[in-house]
């Protein structure tokens, strides 16, 4: 369960050019749930999805996890606390959780260029300090698992659309995070494909993971296995739907 | 322990794999490292090796020479101070030496022309040494004829060579008998050309040194400490000249890779925004530029090192040699003996590689920072 | 499921050398060379005394004071005996037309001396 209590967050605070864009949300979602942000661009949606995933602070307000998101490590507030305030966790804290607890899938997937598929897929787990065949070996399994074993050694700019659509998954799963993170997943993609992305997060709710996606496409927050589709607009959470 | 040592490999993984993609770029900046080593490696070895064997070469010169200065140049030195020189406390022998130049119009070259006070060849023979013999394709047997102060030719046969190891020393050498000298530069009897001077205790070199000049106001004892410093200074300068032309190749080198670290290009700061997004701390891609400036480094500097290396001890410094041969004829041909050590390396260690870190360390420090949601925004 | 992959993957990872390890082979051969380098000096050193040795004693027999590196100036065939100021004929600092004496800084006399001798 991630909560969110009246989270804020401005940029450029005190200057001419200030802008709220997230002012004031409260929101909790369930575990092993597909949440979509709907909004047009500019809603702020995708800043509520990098103060979920830990990649920035709110300006004030709190976002705590339940503890079972928080594989590994030790996380301050006590071993029993059923949950963890991670607005208030000192920087490295805050990579830790980004690292095991969410995956992020980027719009336009943000592969590394010029390295393998292998390799990107890789990324992930190399700060880890894990021993580095185990690392290859899950790496070559999701590869498979997403039809790309073929693809290991390619170059990332030789891959169709599709086919970067399901590295940047892959890469998303390596840590094995409970939650996925989305970002316009399907912007650059045509109806076929997006489709079948939700196919892939039908798969991966079954396997019980969590996913908060972002988007205003229709094949997003209109599909079957979404559960709940929260608008947003102007930074304001603006109705729900199903 | 093992986590610390497989996460550094696998982010060195990522390093060469990144370093490889920009395979032009950065064979490129290998290619100009490497140059920039090398050159100022040889420059240091040629000039570090040359002074200790100078050194080495020239412990058993004599201790004191004693000149005699005429209006600031020097002159011939009456005999008879020898004997004042030998009465001073302290002096083992004192005797005079005699030698001179003289300029071979044929092949261009300047001979130093002089008389050994022990073993010196018979009347109308000389020995010559190897620069001479080479320039002048001559032999034992030969002829050399020699146009005296006043205009006649004398001849003499050469009788026998110098060792060529000694090349370095004896190359524009040519021994004859005092009284063939004396005859060949009109040289007045009761004159020399100097005075060498040997001392008993070597501690008093100094002291006698002093003593010589206040008994002979008008003559300039050198010790042999100075002849061996004019070397280091000789080949410092020399080595200084290079070492200051190649600072301004460095310095251009240095800029050059601060462009190329802090001039990171859109691409390169996305790539660390999604890094830093999927979980790599500051100090992960910090590590990743620390360890592309220190494999290019390591690799340019060790090729640099082992080129110079080869370049001045196995190929006796051939690209240098233009500059330091000049027009001279009688350049002498010998191989360097290699003297480096630790020190010369850690020298051109602090010159090379950490100018060029700090180049690219700090401003990878700045763009390392970026916030991970930096990727989200654009 | 991802467990399961991997028990059924096992088998079938490929051999290709790591990036990183090959690295490290090369950055070993690099220090290998390094230290051989020193080897030989220190061997080449050794093997040359003797040859440098009876070159000290030409030195010696002679009563040389200098190397014949500079040959074609008259002064720069014994820069430590020449007098104070030919090797600065136009200024103390001004460089002059000899080619190795341009780069032959004056003697070691003229800038610094363990006493006044002159």
């Amino acid at each position: 369960m991630i909560k969110l209590l009246n989270v804020r967050k401005g940029f450029n605070l005190g200057r001419p050019n200030e802008f709220i864009a997230v002012g004031g949300v409260t929101l909790a979602m369930e575990a092993n749930r597909v949440t979509v942000l709907k909004g047009p661009s500019g809603s702020g949606k995708t800043t509520l999805l990098s103060l979920i995933g830990c990649m920035a602070r709110p300006t004030s307000g709190r976002i705590t996890l339940r503890r079972g998101l928080l594989a590994g490590g030790y996380f301050p507030g006590g071993a029993d606390a059923p949950e963890v305030e991670v607005t208030s966790l000192p920087e490295r804290f805050l990579t830790e959780v980004r690292r095991r607890t969410f995956g992020f899938i980027f719009q336009q997937f943000n592969l590394v260029k010029g390295i393998t598929v292998l390799e990107n897929v890789m990324l992930p787990a190399y700060p880890l300090g894990e021993a580095h065949g185990a690392v290859k070996k899950r790496a070559h399994a999701l590869l498979e698992m997403f039809d790309l074993a073929g693809r290991a050694v390619a170059k990332v700019e030789w891959l169709s659309g599709g086919e970067a659509q399901r590295v940047a998954i892959a890469r998303a799963l390596m840590n094995d995070p409970p939650v996925i993170i989305a970002d316009e997943p399907t912007a650059h993609l045509d109806s076929k494909l997006s489709v079948a992305f939700m196919e892939i997060i039908a798969r991966l709710k079954e396997q019980g993971k969590t996913a908060v996606i972002a988007s205003h496409d229709p094949l997003v927050f209109g599909a079957p296995m979404v559960d709940r589709v929260v608008a947003v607009r102007d930074g304001l959470i603006d109705g729900e739907g199903q | 322990m093992t986590g610390w040592i497989e996460k550094n490999r696998s982010i060195l993984d990522f390093t060469l794999s990144s370093l490889l993609r920009r395979k032009g770029k950065n064979l490129s900046l290998f290619a100009v490292y490497t140059l920039v080593v090398f050159m100022l490696g040889s420059a240091m070895f040629l000039t570090q090796a040359m002074k200790r064997e100078a050194a080495l070469i020239l412990k058993d010169a004599p201790e004191i020479v004693v000149q005699r200065l005429l209006g600031g140049r020097y002159d011939p030195i009456p005999l008879e101070y020898s004997e004042k020189i030998r009465a001073i406390r302290g002096v083992s022998t004192a005797g005079p030496r005699l030698w001179g130049y003289y300029y071979d119009p044929v092949i261009g070259a300047n001979y130093t022309l002089m008389v050994p006070r022990t073993d010196a060849p018979p009347p109308e023979k000389i020995i010559i040494g190897s620069g001479v013999s080479r320039s002048r394709k001559a032999g034992q047997g030969d002829i050399f004829s020699f146009r005296g102060y006043d205009g006649d030719n004398r001849n003499f046969t050469v009788a026998g060579e110098l060792s060529p190891e000694s090349e370095l020393v004896s190359a524009d050498l040519i021994l004859m008998a005092e009284a063939d000298f004396r005859g060949l530069f009109g040289f007045p009897a009761g004159q020399a050309t100097d005075i060498v001077v040997s001392v008993r205790n070597p501690k008093e070199v100094l002291t006698i040194a002093r003593k010589v000049a206040e008994l002979l106001p008008d003559t300039r004892p050198i010790v042999r400490d100075e002849m061996v410093r004019t070397y280091d200074s000789v080949f410092d300068w020399r080595g200084g000249i290079v070492v200051v032309l190649l600072m301004m190749a460095l310095l251009a080198f240095v800029i050059f890779a601060w462009e190329k670290a802090s001039g990171l290009s859109a691409d390169e700061k996305r790539e660390i925004g999604i890094l830093k997004a999927i979980g790599w701390e500051t100090s992960d891609v910090i590590a990743v530029k620390a360890y592309e400036g220190l494999l290019v480094s390591f690799f340019s500097f060790s090729a640099g090192l082992l080129a110079a290396y080869g370049h001045v001890f196995f190929f006796s410094a051939f690209l240098f040699v233009p500059a330091l041969k000049g027009w001279s004829v009688l350049y002498p041909e010998y191989r360097i003996t290699p003297f480096i050590d630790l020190y010369q390396v850690a020298v051109l260690f602090f010159l090379t590689v950490v100018p060029y870190t700090v180049a690219t360390i700090i401003p990878s420090w700045r763009a390392a920072i970026i916030d991970p949601d930096s990727v989200m925004r654009s | 499921m991802i467990s399961e992959l991997i028990r059924k993957n096992t088998g079938q990872a490929r051999f290709s050398p790591r990036k990183s390890s090959l690295a490290l082979i090369l950055a070993g051969i690099g220090v290998l060379l390094v230290g051989l380098m020193f080897a030989h000096a220190r061997f080449q050193r050794q093997a040359d005394l003797p040859a440098l040795g009876a070159v000290a004693a030409v030195v010696a027999r002679l009563e040389l004071t200098d190397l014949a590196l500079f040959t074609e100036a008259r002064y720069t065939r014994h820069p430590s005996q020449a007098d104070l100021h030919s090797a600065f004929q136009d200024h103390p600092v001004a460089l002059e037309h000899f080619p190795t004496g341009s780069i032959a800084g004056p003697p070691a006399g003229l800038r610094r001396r363990h006493d006044r001798l002159d």
